[in-house]
């Protein structure tokens, strides 16, 4: 598949937003390290807002026709596409009274800020969830059609967001070591099942063929003439290619800029962690994504490759 | 009813007329245009509904080149329609043709991702997804013959490789073809149900290449002036 920038940020950036956000209640609610102060709760959640709202502008670019947008709200009975969009719209009333309940302060306003803060986390792990769905559900490319894509785009998009949330602990009094141990188990539960996704997308099992995609089971299906004399959509979208090379080469990248060295950086610093390094530490993991992303995208083989020559996908 | 096409792998031979013919009819139709990028330029592209490609089947001696003709198959469980976000895609009640309404298209190329067989191709002009209409506003045209009043392709195919039927009817020529000759669908493990379906093409006995055996008379003979007739 080829791979539209646009789609690329938006998943990683509202991912980090939603899974910092949530991350934020939990460690709000649960008072942890101490309970971060107001001022940390507001910036956490602001910068959760704007990664969120970056992450949706961004999509917009992706839209050839973005005048009729409004109009992808009225599918969420069928559409995943549809489900996401309606589920990020109905989080920010929750997330913007939680933020303003807690700005105010008040004691009396508790109980609301707690279920409002409780109903967005919600709503973020389900957006979450229907981003990966949006891929999870296509028939049509096998690399994309499991459940390990949404449990990847939930635990990709919390390690971000609990990296985030830690450089806004750290600006503070609490004590960060539960901060540093939730980045820590996100990591480690986000490589394993990144690796575990890759050992499965290289081993295709049974899989659609150009001799199902023909009808021609009994015999050897070659192309002899794709009928155009130039690209076509198809070929645009659907005919993207990475090398085998290339792929590994950012294999290893997405590998020890998203995963490995911030593993060491945060186990090495463990007493010395400074909020600059940390910062550091986010923006290598975040390229890192990006490139998980972008390879997401590029291995991505989409059935119709199989009219246009290709053996198997 | 569950109108949609059959296509005959033996006879099509390949003219791309359907395809010309697909693209005369709707550049005027209900979803037009059918956008032309660099039509005279040095990388000639754009939207079509209809696509005929070339395979070789088997292996020499006893291959044979098949020409391959696709559309939209009007799926009877259409994943286009379903992940369609703006309800832009539908597939109607009445006759079962899949079609995109352009007043609502956003652009997102969803539908196109899940459609398997490439029937969907975004028109960059426009902004919206353009697809086979089974020139529904052809077939229904009371204005126009009743022997003419299906699909374009259809109509214009010199080989009379398609056809255009009911198939919910099992009396319709389209329902008695696929029957009797053994009419598939393509790629039925991905549980489209797509109505159109595809003839094979009828077992031919190979011509030998090898092993031919001694020349008979006539061949003798047509030898014989072959060496003496200057080309
Ligand atoms: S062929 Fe593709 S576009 Fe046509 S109905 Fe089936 S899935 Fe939809
Ligand atoms: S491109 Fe248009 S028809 Fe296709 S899914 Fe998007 S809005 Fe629906």
């Amino acid at each position: 598949m080829h791979p539209a920038f646009s789609v690329i940020f938006f998943t990683v950036s509202s991912g980090a937003g939603f899974g910092l956000f949530a991350l934020l209640y939990l460690a709000d609610a649960l008072k942890l390290g101490g309970g971060l102060s107001t001022n940390q709760l507001l910036i956490a959640g602001i910068i959760g807002l704007v990664l969120i709202s970056a992450g949706l502008m961004s999509s917009m670019f992706h839209l050839a026709n973005p005048k009729n947008a409004w109009r992808a709200f009225s599918r969420w009975r069928t559409s995943w596409l549809s489900r996401e969009g309606v589920f990020a719209m109905v989080f920010f009333p929750f997330a913007v009274v939680y933020l303003g309940l807690t700005w105010l302060g008040m004691k009396e306003f508790e109980t609301l800020r707690m279920l409002a803060g409780g109903m967005s986390m919600l709503l973020a792990w389900i957006t979450i969830f229907s981003t990966g769905m949006i891929y999870g559900c296509l028939k049509t490319i096998r690399q994309w059609n499991t459940p390990l894509v949404p449990a990847n785009y939930l635990l990709l998009g919390h390690f971000s967001g609990a990296l985030l949330l830690l450089i806004v602990a750290q600006t503070g009094t609490v004590e960060v070591s539960s901060y540093l141990n939730i980045v820590l188990a996100l990591l480690v539960f986000a490589a394993a099942l990144k690796a575990i996704y890759y050992f499965w997308i290289a081993n295709p099992g049974v899989v659609s063929t150009i001799n199902t995609a023909t009808g021609f089971t009994r015999a050897r299906v070659k192309l002899l003439d794709a009928g155009h004399t130039h690209g076509t959509f198809l070929t645009q979208e659907f005919g993207f290619q990475v090398a085998r090379q290339y792929a590994l080469f950012l294999k290893a990248f997405v590998f020890s800029a998203g995963f490995l060295i911030p593993l060491l950086a945060l186990f090495g610093m463990f007493g010395t962690l400074t909020s600059g390094l940390t910062i550091i530490v986010a923006i290598m993991a975040l390229l890192g994504l990006i490139a998980e992303r972008w390879l997401f995208f590029a291995e991505a083989r989409h059935v119709v490759n199989l009219f246009h020559g290709a053996q198997r996908c | 009813m569950r109108l949609g096409l059959v296509i005959d792998l033996d006879v099509c031979v390949g003219c791309h007329a359907c395809a010309v013919a697909c693209k005369e009819w709707n550049a005027s139709g209900t979803t037009a245009p059918m956008t032309d990028y660099q039509p005279y330029g040095a990388e000639p592209s754009g939207v079509w509904f209809n696509r005929i490609r070339h395979y070789e089947v088997g292996e020499y001696p006893n291959s044979k080149t098949i020409n391959f003709p696709m559309s939209c198959m009007h799926c009877e469980d259409a994943d286009c329609v379903t992940v369609c976000p703006t309800g832009a895609s539908y597939k109607r009640a009445e006759d079962g043709i899949v079609l995109v309404d352009q007043t609502k298209c956003m652009g997102c190329n969803y539908c196109s991702w899940a459609c398997p067989y490439g029937a969907r191709e975004l028109d960059r002009e426009s902004g919206t997804m353009k697809k086979c209409t089974l020139c529904v506003d052809r077939i229904y045209d009371l204005k126009i013959p009743v022997e003419e009043r299906q699909p374009a392709c259809v109509n214009t195919c010199p080989a009379h490789a398609r056809m255009f039927g009911d198939f919910d009817d099992p009396n319709s020529a389209v329902s008695i073809e696929v029957r009797e000759r053994g009419g598939y669908a393509l790629l039925p493990e991905l549980g489209y149900n797509p109505t159109n379906q595809y003839l094979p093409v009828r077992k031919a006995k190979p011509i030998p290449t090898e092993n031919l055996g001694k020349p008979g008379f006539k061949e003798k003979l047509k030898g014989f002036a072959n060496r003496i007739v200057k080309r």
